[in-house]
C-alpha cells in the first residue's frame, strides 16, 4: 500500500479541475429530464388548486368538466384519500414539534392558496386545464391567519384545532452568562432584523411521471428529486405498499437547491392516481403553480442584541427569531430545521462563550416553506455578522479588526460553539487574511474616499461564516425519519477492463457524477475515461440519502473511494495470482497493474478482466476472483462537518433612487480537499448569486388575506445575469480526518454570506448618512425609506 | 387545426397544429425536440430561446401558426450543423452549466451576441444574456465561456 | 399554462383584416405577439380569433417624407434599434429601443403593437407621446390621424375604435435644435421601469422650448407633464418649480414595485437627471 496521502498519487484525480461527464450531452439538448419524459398511453394531470388561503370545502361539481374534450377522470381528495394515506411532518428529536395530517388533495379544509383541491387528468395538459376551469368547487371562506406575530399570540385563533395553537416549535437556549456579559459590556446593541420570504425557482419546475405496472404490480416513479429512496420509502409506506414495488428514477434534474427533497401533496397525489388508472400520469407543474406549491422558505424576524467592550471585545449574542412556516410541517424533514439551525449557527464563529437565544415557529395560511439551499444559514449569518458591524461602528473600530479580534483563532480547534456545535478544524483568521490579500482593502478604501467626494455612495461589507456539511443522523436519522445519512458506492470492473460505479448520491448539476468518477479512478487507478457512473435509480444503487445538505462529496465521495480501493486490493489479489507474484508488490495506474516499484507495466486491465470473466479455468481452483466492491460510509465521529469562509462585497448605493449596484464580489471558503476545484467555486458562484437575489430581489410577498401577489415570474425578481457582479473565489484547505479524501460540502457556504455582506456594505456605503438597514430583500423602496427620503 | 409547413434544422417539416400551440410545445412534443426547455411560459426566463428565420425568440411567445413558412433552428440543429461547437466546448471547459436546463436557451443568445463579431465586453455580454435566467451558475462562468469563445473567434479571423 | 383554444385568421391585406375584426368582434389582432402570448398563455386573455396582421407588407416599412418620419406599425424593435433614419430623425427612439425588454423579445415585438397595447408601463407610449406624434389609424371607412396625446386614453386603453387597426406612426423629423432625454429606473436590465421618462424639446443656447415630458409606469397610462415642462422653458426656467409642479401633472399609483410617493419622488429625480443631461440652465 502506498503510504501517500490520495492526493498525491502519481494518478491522482483528485484535486484536479477536470470537465464533468454528460456535459456535451446537456450542451447539445440531449438532456433527459423528467419534463420531456413522453410514455404510451400516458395522461397529463392538472390539479385545481385552492384560490383561499383558508376556507372549507362545502361542495365540488365536476359533471361539465367531465364532458370536456380529452377528459379522462376527475378526482377529488375524499376520493384519493382512498388511495393515499396522509402524513404528518415531525421529528421526535425537535422536542415538542407539532403538525397536523395532511392529505395529497386537501379533504373539507383549505389551507393555503395554492393547495391542490380536485386532479383533471386528460390526454393534454391543455384539455386538462380547459376541464379545470369547468370544475365548480363551493367555498366558505374562513378568516386566514397570514401574519406570524399576531399568529403566535396567545388566544390566537388556532389553524388546525386540534393542535391547541399555532405555536408549531419553540426552542429556548441560554449559554454561558448572558446577563452578566450585558453588565460587563461597554455597549449593548439591539437591532431588528427582517428576511423576506423566498423560493426556489428551479428552471425546470417539479415534474413526475408515475407509472403502475398492474402485472408487475409495481410503480415506477420518474422525479427529478435530490432523495431517491427516501422518494421510494415514502410513497411505499402511503401508498401501502413493499418499497421493493417502488422504483424512482430522477434522470437529468433542472436545479433543486432543495425545492426538490421534500413530499409534496400534488406528487403524491401523481402517485396514487397512476396506480389508480393503471396508466402513466405526469405533473409538470406550470411556474404560476411553482411559486404557490414548491416550499418556500426564510421569512423570519429577529431581535438581534450583542454586547461589545471598548477594546473590542464581543461579550454575547442574543437572538429572539420567529418564523412562519405555512399551514403544515413539511414532511418528512420538518418546517422547524430551519429555525433551529438559526439558534445554532448564530455566534458560532465567534469565540463568544456567552449565548441566549429563543426561535418559534408559527403556523399560518400560507404556502409551507421548508429546507431550502443554505437552511438557516444566511439568517444567522446576517444577524451575525450585522450585529457585529454595529458594534464596531458603536465602539469606532474598523469592522476587519473587531472580525481579527473575535473570530475563533485558528489554533484553538477542536472546540465547541456556544449552541454546542462541534468543530473539528476551522480557519476563520486565515481565511480573512487570503481574502484580505485577493480584494486590496486600501484600494478600495482610497476608491470608495475619491468617489465620495463626487457624491457617490460606495460601501465594502464582511460576512464570516460557518457552514454544516456532511450531516450524519442527527439531521434526521435520530428523530425517526427513513432519510439514510449513510451513502453507498459499487464499483464494478467490466469485462472490457472499464469501470462503472454505483452510487447513492445524485446529481442536479453540482458535478455528483465527476467527483465519484474522480475519486473512483484515484481509488483504482485507471483514467478517468474508463470511469462510468450510475445516479439516481433506487434499483441499480446502493442504498443512501442522496445529494442534499452538501454531502454528496464528503459522504458518497468517501463510499466511492473506499469501494474503490477494496475493489483495487481484489483486483491485485487476482493480478498477483495471475503474475504469481505478491499482490503488495504491485499497483494499479493508467489502468494497468504495474510494478509497485519501478512502474513497469505488468498487465492490462482488459487482459485482467479477460482472464477473470472468459478464463477462469486458467486460475488456480480455490481462486475465486471479486471484481466488484461495495463500500458505505458515515461520518462517525462529528454530527457535522462544519466548513468555513468569508465573503465581501463592494457596491454602489444612488442615494437618490435607491438602487444597488454590485461592482464586486469575493470568497475565501475552506472545504477541505476539493475533489474537483473548478466545482467547488462554481458551486460557490452559483451559491453567492442565489443569496444575492435573496438580498437585492427576491420575496413572496403576500396580502393580507394570505394571497401570493407576486406569483409569476415578471414579478417575483430572480438575479439575472446584468446585475449580478463578477465573483472572485480562493480556498483555505483545511481537510476532515473523518475521511480518506478529507472533503467537507461547498454547496452553501456561497448562499450563507451573501446576503449578509451586502447589507453590511450598504450599511458601509450609508454610514454618511447614519443610517442602518438590516431588511432584506433591499429594494429601492426599502432604501429610500430609510433614507427618509420619501 | 391549421396546416402549417416549415423547415426545422433544415428539414422540411409539415404539420397540422392546433392554433394556440406555441412553438417551443410545437418542437417538443410534435417534434420530439427537447432542447428548448419551457420555463415560465410567460417569456422571462429565456429556456425557450430558439431561432426563428435568423433571429432569436422566446419560442413561448411565437405560436406555431406563426412560424409558417420561416426557418427554425433550435440547439439541436445548431449542435448538428457545429455552428456552435466552440461555444459548446467552452461552456464544458468553464462548467458554465451545472443542471443545464437554461444551457440550450444560454447557447442560443450567446451565439446571437457572437455572431456581430469583435470581442464584447463582459457588461455587454451581461446584457445580451439578461433576458436568459440561470439559477445554478451564477453567470460568471457563462460570462467567461462567451467572452473566451469570442477571443478564439477574433483569433482564428 | 397553455392558452386557451382559439381560431386563427391570417388576412392577406389590410381591408381583410379590417374586415375580419370587424366580423368577429370577440376577436384579437396579433403583430409581434409579445405581450399577447404571454397573456393567453396566462389565460388572461380569452379572444374567439386571432387575427394576425404580422405578415401585410402594408404596415411595414421605415421613410421619410416632408418633414415627416413615418414608421410602420409592424416595425420590429429590433428594427427601431438598428434603423439609421431613426437614429438621424428620431434619436430619442433609438435611445429608448435599448431598454425595451430583451434581444429575443425585440425580435418580434413591434412599435405598433406597443403603442395599441398602452401598456403604462412600455417606453414608447411615452416617447411618441415626447416626439409630438400622429398615430395613423385605418378602419372600415378610411384612415383617420389620432395625436399621440389624444391615442392613450386609459389602463391598456387607446382611442382605437374595436374595427380600427393602427398601421403607422408619423414622427415630426428632429431640427438641428432638438434636445432629447430619456431615462428609466428599472430594477433589473429588460424589465418595465418602476418609472421612467422621455423628454424631447428644442434648445436655443442654454434655454429650452417646446419641451414634452413623456412619463411611463406612473399612473394608469403614458402621460404628458405640460406643467413641469412649461416650468423648464425659456429664460425663467427653474427646475425646482418644475419638480414642484410634477405633483399636479402626475398621478403616480401604488404597485408591488414602488408606493406612489416613492414614485413622485424618483420622477423628480429622473427629472432633474435628464434636464441636467440637456446642459441647459434651470
Amino acid at each position: 500500500m502506498s503510504t501517500l496521502s490520495p492526493v498525491d498519487l502519481p494518478n491522482s484525480y483528485i484535486g484536479r479541475s477536470v470537465a464533468r461527464p454528460g456535459l456535451a450531452r446537456l450542451t447539445q439538448g440531449r438532456g433527459e429530464y423528467v419534463s420531456d419524459l413522453a410514455l404510451p398511453r400516458m395522461l397529463q394531470v392538472v390539479f385545481l388548486r385552492s384560490p383561499y388561503a383558508h376556507a372549507e370545502i362545502v361542495a365540488i361539481d365536476t359533471s361539465d368538466a367531465l364532458k370536456m374534450p380529452g377528459v379522462v377522470r376527475i378526482v377529488t381528495g375524499r376520493e384519493l384519500a382512498e388511495h393515499c394515506t396522509p402524513w404528518v411532518g415531525v421529528l421526535t428529536h425537535l422536542k415538542g414539534l407539532k403538525s397536523a395530517p395532511q392529505h395529497a388533495l386537501a379533504v373539507d379544509h383549505v389551507q393555503w392558496q395554492g393547495e391542490p383541491v380536485v386532479a383533471i387528468l386528460a390526454r393534454s395538459r391543455a384539455e386538462a386545464e380547459d376541464a379545470s376551469d369547468r370544475v365548480y368547487v363551493e367555498y366558505r371562506e374562513i378568516d386566514p391567519v397570514v401574519e406570524m406575530f399576531s399568529a403566535a399570540e396567545p388566544g390566537a385563533t388556532p389553524i388546525h384545532a386540534d393542535l391547541g395553537d399555532n405555536i408549531a416549535f419553540e426552542r429556548r437556549l441560554d449559554a454561558g452568562d448572558v446577563d452578566a456579559a450585558a453588565a460587563a459590556s461597554d455597549h449593548v446593541i439591539s437591532q431588528r432584523f427582517v428576511f423576506g420570504r423566498h423560493t426556489g425557482v428551479t428552471l425546470e419546475a417539479r415534474s413526475i411521471v408515475a407509472d403502475w405496472n398492474r402485472a408487475e404490480q409495481r410503480l415506477t416513479v420518474h422525479l427529478g428529486n435530490q432523495a431517491p429512496h427516501m422518494i421510494q420509502n415514502i410513497v411505499a409506506k402511503h401508498l401501502a405498499l413493499e418499497e421493493q414495488q417502488v422504483r424512482v428514477l430522477t434522470h437529468d434534474v433542472g436545479g433543486s437547491f432543495g425545492i426538490k427533497v421534500h413530499i409534496y401533496p400534488d406528487e403524491m397525489a401523481v402517485c396514487a392516481l397512476a396506480r389508480m388508472l393503471g396508466r402513466p400520469v405526469k405533473f409538470f407543474a406550470d411556474r404560476l403553480e411553482s411559486f404557490v406549491s414548491d416550499i418556500h422558505a426564510r421569512d423570519h424576524v429577529l431581535d438581534g442584541r450583542i454586547g461589545v467592550k471598548n477594546d473590542g471585545t464581543i461579550t454575547f449574542f442574543e437572538i429572539d427569531d420567529i418564523t412562519g412556516i405555512g399551514p403544515f410541517s413539511v414532511y418528512p424533514r420538518t418546517s422547524a430545521v430551519e429555525a433551529n439551525q438559526v439558534v445554532n449557527l448564530t455566534g458560532g464563529n465567534y469565540a463568544v462563550p456567552n449565548y441566549r437565544a429563543r426561535t418559534r415557529v408559527v403556523f399560518q395560511n400560507k404556502t409551507p416553506t421548508c429546507q431550502y439551499r443554505a437552511v438557516g444559514h444566511p439568517i444567522a449569518c446576517s444577524v451575525t455578522e450585522g450585529l457585529v458591524d454595529l458594534a464596531a461602528r458603536a465602539i469606532g473600530m474598523d469592522v476587519v479588526e473587531i472580525r481579527r479580534r473575535n473570530l475563533v483563532p485558528d489554533d484553538a480547534y477542536p472546540c465547541s460553539g456556544p449552541s454546542g456545535i462541534r468543530f473539528e478544524a476551522l480557519s476563520h483568521q486565515a481565511s480573512l487574511e487570503k481574502l484580505l490579500q485577493m480584494m486590496d482593502l486600501p484600494a478600495l478604501h482610497a476608491d470608495q474616499e475619491e468617489a465620495r467626494r463626487r457624491g457617490v455612495h460606495r460601501g465594502i461589507g464582511f460576512a464570516s461564516f460557518i457552514e454544516i456539511t456532511n450531516p450524519g443522523p442527527a439531521f434526521y436519522g435520530v428523530g425517526g425519519a427513513k432519510i439514510s445519512s449513510q451513502d453507498g458506492a459499487t464499483v464494478k470492473l467490466d469485462a472490457s477492463g472499464a469501470v462503472t460505479v454505483q452510487s447513492s448520491i445524485s446529481e442536479q448539476g453540482q458535478g455528483s457524477a465527476a467527483i465519484i468518477a474522480q475519486v473512483t479512478a484515484t481509488a483504482l487507478g485507471v483514467p478517468l475515461a474508463r470511469v462510468r457512473v450510475i445516479l439516481g435509480d433506487t434499483d441499480n444503487t446502493p442504498y443512501g440519502g442522496g445529494t442534499w445538505a452538501s454531502r454528496g462529496a464528503g459522504i458518497g465521495g468517501e463510499a466511492a473511494f473506499q469501494a474503490g480501493r477494496a475493489l483495487r486490493d481484489n483486483i491485485l489479489k487476482l493480478a498477483g495470482t495471475i503474475l504469481q507474484a505478491d499482490p503488495t508488490s504491485l499497483d494499479i495506474r493508467a489502468g494497468s497493474v504495474v510494478d509497485e516499484v519501478d512502474g513497469r507495466e505488468r498487465l492490462p486491465l482488459s487482459e485482467l478482466a479477460r482472464i477473470a470473466y472468459f478464463r477462469p479455468d486458467t486460475l488456480p481452483a480455490d481462486f475465486q476472483s471479486e471484481l466488484m466492491a461495495t463500500r458505505h460510509f458515515v461520518p462517525r465521529e462529528y454530527g457535522f462537518a462544519f466548513t468555513n469562509g468569508i465573503q465581501a462585497s463592494y457596491l454602489e448605493v444612488d442615494t437618490e433612487t435607491g438602487f444597488i449596484r454590485l461592482l464586486k464580489h469575493w470568497v475565501v471558503e475552506d472545504c477541505g480537499q476539493p475533489i474537483n476545484p473548478q466545482l467547488v467555486d462554481e458551486q460557490v458562484r452559483g451559491g453567492v448569486v442565489q443569496g444575492l437575489g435573496a438580498a437585492l430581489f427576491e420575496q413572496c410577498r403576500y396580502d393580507d388575506q394570505g394571497q401570493m401577489i407576486n406569483a409569476n415570474m415578471a414579478d417575483y425578481l430572480v438575479p439575472m445575469a446584468g446585475e449580478m457582479p463578477d465573483i472572485e473565489v480562493g480556498h483555505i484547505i483545511t481537510p476532515t480526518k473523518e475521511s480518506a479524501i478529507g472533503a467537507k460540502g461547498a454547496g452553501e457556504a456561497g448562499t450563507a454570506g451573501a446576503a449578509a455582506c451586502v447589507a453590511n456594505a450598504v450599511n458601509d456605503a450609508l454610514a454618511p448618512f447614519g443610517v442602518v438597514i438590516t431588511e432584506i430583500p433591499l429594494t429601492p423602496e426599502v432604501v429610500l425609506n430609510a433614507l427618509r427620503h420619501v | 387545426m391549421i396546416d402549417i409547413s416549415l423547415t426545422v434544422n433544415g428539414e422540411r417539416v409539415s404539420a397540422c397544429v392546433l392554433p394556440r400551440t406555441h412553438l417551443v410545445d410545437f418542437l417538443r412534443e410534435e417534434l420530439c425536440l427537447t432542447g428548448a426547455h419551457l420555463g415560465c411560459e410567460h417569456g422571462v426566463c429565456g429556456a425557450c430561446t430558439v431561432r426563428l428565420d435568423g433571429e432569436i425568440v422566446r419560442g413561448c411567445l411565437v405560436l406555431a401558426v406563426q412560424a409558417d413558412g420561416s426557418v427554425v433552428e433550435t440547439v439541436e440543429g445548431l449542435s448538428d450543423s457545429g455552428e456552435i461547437a466552440d461555444l459548446q466546448q467552452a461552456f464544458i471547459d468553464r462548467n458554465a452549466l451545472q443542471c443545464g436546463f437554461c444551457t440550450p436557451g444560454m447557447l442560443i443568445a450567446s451565439q446571437d451576441l457572437l455572431k456581430a463579431g469583435g470581442v464584447p465586453s463582459r457588461e455587454e455580454i451581461r446584457e445580451h444574456l439578461s433576458g436568459n435566467y440561470c439559477r445554478c451558475t451564477g453567470y460568471h462562468a457563462i460570462v467567461d465561456a462567451v467572452e473566451a469563445t469570442a477571443k478564439a473567434r477574433e483569433a482564428a479571423r | 399554462m397553455k392558452a386557451p383554444a382559439f381560431d386563427y385568421l391570417r388576412p392577406s391585406s389590410l381591408d381583410d383584416a379590417i374586415k375580419l375584426l370587424g366580423a368577429h368582434p370577440d376577436a384579437k389582432l396579433i403583430a409581434g405577439g409579445q405581450s399577447l402570448l404571454a397573456s393567453l398563455n396566462l389565460r388572461l386573455s380569452q379572444p374567439s380569433h386571432l387575427i394576425d396582421i404580422g405578415r401585410l407588407a402594408e404596415l411595414r416599412g421605415i421613410s421619410v417624407n416632408g418633414g415627416v418620419l413615418r414608421i410602420g406599425a409592424l416595425t420590429r424593435h429590433a428594427e427601431t434599434m438598428a434603423s439609421p433614419e431613426i437614429a438621424a430623425h428620431a434619436p430619442l427612439l433609438t435611445q429608448a429601443i435599448h431598454h425595451v425588454a430583451h434581444a429575443a423579445i425585440r425580435s418580434r415585438g413591434t412599435f405598433g403593437g406597443s403603442l395599441a397595447n398602452a401598456d403604462p408601463a412600455a417606453e414608447l407610449p411615452a416617447c411618441v407621446l415626447a416626439l409630438n406624434a400622429t398615430l395613423v389609424a385605418r378602419g372600415p371607412s378610411g384612415e383617420r390621424r389620432i395625436t399621440a396625446d389624444d391615442f392613450f386614453t386609459g389602463l391598456f386603453e387607446t382611442a382605437l375604435a374595436p374595427d380600427e387597426i393602427l398601421i403607422a406612426i408619423d414622427i415630426p423629423v428632429a431640427t438641428p435644435d432638438g434636445v432629447h432625454g430619456f431615462q428609466e429606473l428599472a430594477r433589473r436590465s429588460g424589465d418595465y421601469a418602476i418609472v421612467g421618462l422621455a423628454a424631447a424639446g428644442k434648445r436655443s443656447g442654454t434655454h429650452l422650448s417646446e419641451l414634452r415630458l413623456g412619463w411611463f409606469s406612473v399612473g394608469t397610462k403614458a402621460t404628458l407633464a405640460p406643467k413641469a415642462a412649461a416650468a423648464l422653458i425659456g429664460p425663467a426656467a427653474s427646475l425646482a418649480r418644475a419638480s414642484e409642479m410634477l405633483a399636479e401633472d402626475l398621478e403616480p399609483h401604488d404597485d408591488l414595485q414602488a408606493s406612489g410617493a416613492t414614485r413622485m419622488s424618483l420622477a423628480r429625480v429622473l427629472l432633474k437627471r435628464v434636464i441636467t443631461a440637456m446642459e441647459v440652465a434651470a
